[in-house]
């Protein structure tokens, strides 16, 4: 098994690497640079390029830049907040996007079960129907529309809570756009919970359970939960990257300082900040494949078949 | 067979009808049969004749779109008191048949030993829940009487096997682990549903040889699902045969297989694979059962019965007795009826089959 792991982990490493060759390169061969061109004349603006050592080949460059990456060392800002380290920056944002994203994530994962297993233990009745429809709505709402309808009716007609983010009220101002985040995620996860439970339901294996004379709480817990947890892992693993990424739209709106907003400013502020895209990108591509890595290892442990096949590999 | 006080099962006047959505299929239409203690009684009949659903209504495991119209499923155990009790199994709420009947009294192997085992639970484990549900004891006495089932199944390296998931056993293997856990809580009636059906002919006789020899180690009452008649004749003492909802014709082994009255019975007969028949084509039973969506008038077989008469088409037949264990529901038995014989080919067959049995006796 330890084979196998450090195996798909130097895999997750080499795949990293490549990424931030291409995140490399296409921010070199992007239109525009990071440049004001209204205020800056072409001298100006040579004298920069020489100075951040852009006039070298891309492949010097990005040795120097992997290096000192590797170091922990991601460069300054070159538009944005300039000459400011971006470990600085980007600390405070990753720390707001992860706390909204984080209580999204759990919100949306433990509503979402219990919506779904409520709806497939009482499959055709009314709470099954009503779980569908809630869930259905769910996936359709974006959730920066359902923000909108949120800061309307509890923070405009209610001014129970803030109008936008306010750092310093945390706790508080982070339930209207954990909220809204979650909702996606908690439709999804409970349809499929829904769908893959009635299904473990009908299996011949549940049958032969409840022959042997097991019922209820311990024939869902025991047969049931387990074997349909497996798919909603899958689908699971994608949703807390994108929300942990902080969603870019809910950011802006609610005037978060995360990452996603940090990532619109920084393609779209005056010159396209060349550090803040490429870090930001790293992240986003680290945390993909760190949570696909994690789910392929947490399939082991829920799964005994992929557990054994691993065990082949080894061999 | 008569209606018997000793019966340990008496299914009675059962009829289920399913919601689906194309209309109310009426599968099960009257179905009575009993049996007694030890005995092992096979219910034949095609595909969809009913053979399961009745056999899921003993288990309380109807699908949940079933509805149960009528009829008593009339159990007769011995409770841990050491008192008779007399139960009907369709009355019971299912927590209380789950709690009581389940397992330890009534247990089912199903027919697809690929997909009957929990594929994230090892095998042990899941012979062990079944033991610890219904007896008080620990878990290590638990576990040695799962090693013990696994060895009485025929599962060599018990102790090895124990930790295995099922995907890491065969087929018959799996089927050996499923009896294993029907068998675990001491059950006095074993349903099994087509229990060969998804094994390799190889592997059939030897499940079928494990099974009879537990029946008698631990006084086993059994009832096979099937629709082999080779299976039929190695195993039952008694044959229902089922068509279209219906029990059609009852009667101990012999009388089935070598006497039988029903023409749908011929038609089974006939139909089976021999090795010394003039003609080459399989014989088999011209058309299809009967849609129970729009349930026919009279005899629903009459429409593939070649021997059928004017009056099939508009009453059902009632049974006719022929022996005190033999009885069939078709009007060729009438005493005003015209005197019909099994067709000539079958009959010189059960001839053949009788004489080359007689060999061996």
């Amino acid at each position: 098994m330890l084979k196998y792991v450090l195996k798909r982990v130097g895999l997750a490493l080499v795949t990293l690497l490549i990424i931030v060759f291409l995140l490399f390169w296409l921010v070199r061969v992007m239109p525009g640079n990071p440049f004001p061109s209204e205020r800056m004349n072409d001298i100006q603006i040579a004298n920069k390029r020489a100075e951040m050592g852009l006039d070298d080949p891309v492949l010097v460059q990005f040795w120097r830049y992997i290096t000192r990456a590797l170091q922990g060392d991601f460069g300054n800002g070159t538009s944005l907040y300039y000459g400011v380290p971006i470990n600085t920056v980007m600390s405070t944002a990753i720390g707001n996007s992860f706390r909204i994203g984080g209580i999204a994530v759990l919100l949306g994962t433990a509503v979402g079960l219990l919506l779904g297993i409520t709806a497939a233990l009482h499959r055709g009745k009314f709470l099954d129907g009503f779980c569908t429809v809630f869930s259905i709505i769910g996936v359709c709402v974006p959730s920066y529309v359902f923000l909108i309808f949120l800061q309307y009716n509890f923070a405009f007609r209610i001014p129970f809570f803030p109008y936008f983010f306010d750092a310093s009220r945390f706790a508080f101002s982070s339930v209207l756009p954990s909220l809204s985040l979650s909702l996606f995620t908690m439709s999804t996860i409970a349809r499929f919970t829904r769908n893959e439970m009635v299904e473990v339901f009908d299996s011949d294996y549940v049958r032969l359970a409840a022959s042997k004379g097991l019922h209820g709480r311990r024939l869902v817990l025991r047969h049931v939960l387990r074997n349909a947890l497996i798919p909603i892992v899958t689908v699971l693993a994608p949703l807390v990257v994108d929300l942990l990424t902080g969603a870019l739209v809910v950011e802006k709106i609610y005037g978060i300082n995360g990452i996603g907003k940090l990532m619109v400013d920084a393609i779209t502020g005056e010159g396209i900040d060349y550090n803040y895209v490429l870090a930001l990108g790293i992240l986003y591509s680290a945390l993909y494949i760190g949570v696909m890595l994690l789910v392929d290892l947490l399939y082991g442990v829920l799964d005994p078949r992929i557990r054994v096949s691993a065990k082949g590999e080894e061999a | 067979m008569s209606e018997s006080t000793k019966a340990i099962l008496a299914v009675k006047n059962l009829d289920i009808s399913f919601r689906t959505n194309a209309g109310v299929v009426h599968a099960i239409r009257g179905v009575t049969f009993d049996m007694e203690k030890g005995e092992t009684v096979a219910i034949v009949g095609e595909s969809g004749s009913g053979k399961s659903v009745s056999c899921k209504a003993i288990m309380g495991l109807l699908d949940s779109n079933a509805i149960v119209n009528s009829g008593e499923i009339w159990y007769t155990y011995t409770d841990e008191n050491g008192q008779t009790q007399k139960v009907d199994l369709l009355k019971m709420p299912i927590k209380q048949l789950r709690q009581k009947i389940n397992g330890q009294h009534i247990a089912m192997v199903f027919q697809d030993p690929m997909t009957s085992l929990d594929p994230t639970m090892p095998i042990g484990k899941q012979i062990m829940e079944g033991i610890l549900l219904h007896k008080k004891t620990t878990k290590e006495a638990a576990r040695a009487r799962a090693l013990e089932l696994l060895q009485l199944v025929g599962i060599t390296d018990a102790e090895k096997r124990f930790k295995n998931y099922p995907h890491q056993l065969s087929g018959g293997m799996r089927q050996r682990v499923v009896i294993a856990i029907a068998l675990a809580a001491d059950p006095d009636v074993l349903i099994c549903d087509e229990p060969t059906t998804a094994l390799d002919v190889t592997i059939q006789a030897k499940i079928l040889e494990l099974i009879k020899d537990i029946q008698q180690k631990m006084g086993l009452s059994v009832i096979y699902i099937t629709h082999d008649l080779g299976v039929v004749a190695k195993v039952a003492d008694y044959v229902d045969v089922m068509y279209a909802g219906k029990i059609i014709e009852v009667g101990n082994v012999n009388e089935i297989f070598y006497d039988p009255k029903h023409p749908y019975t011929w038609g089974l007969l006939s139909a089976m694979p021999d090795l010394e028949t003039d003609d080459d084509r399989l014989y088999s039973i011209p058309g299809s059962p009967p849609n129970l969506l729009h349930e026919p008038p009279g005899d629903a077989f009459a429409d593939r019965n070649p021997f059928a008469l004017a009056i099939d088409k508009k009453a059902a037949p009632p049974f006719f007795r022929v022996s005190p264990t033999h009885i069939a529901a078709t009007w060729l038995l009438h005493p005003d009826a015209p005197k019909i014989e099994m067709p000539k080919e079958l009959q010189l067959r059960l001839e053949r089959a009788r004489k080359e049995v007689e060999k061996y006796l």
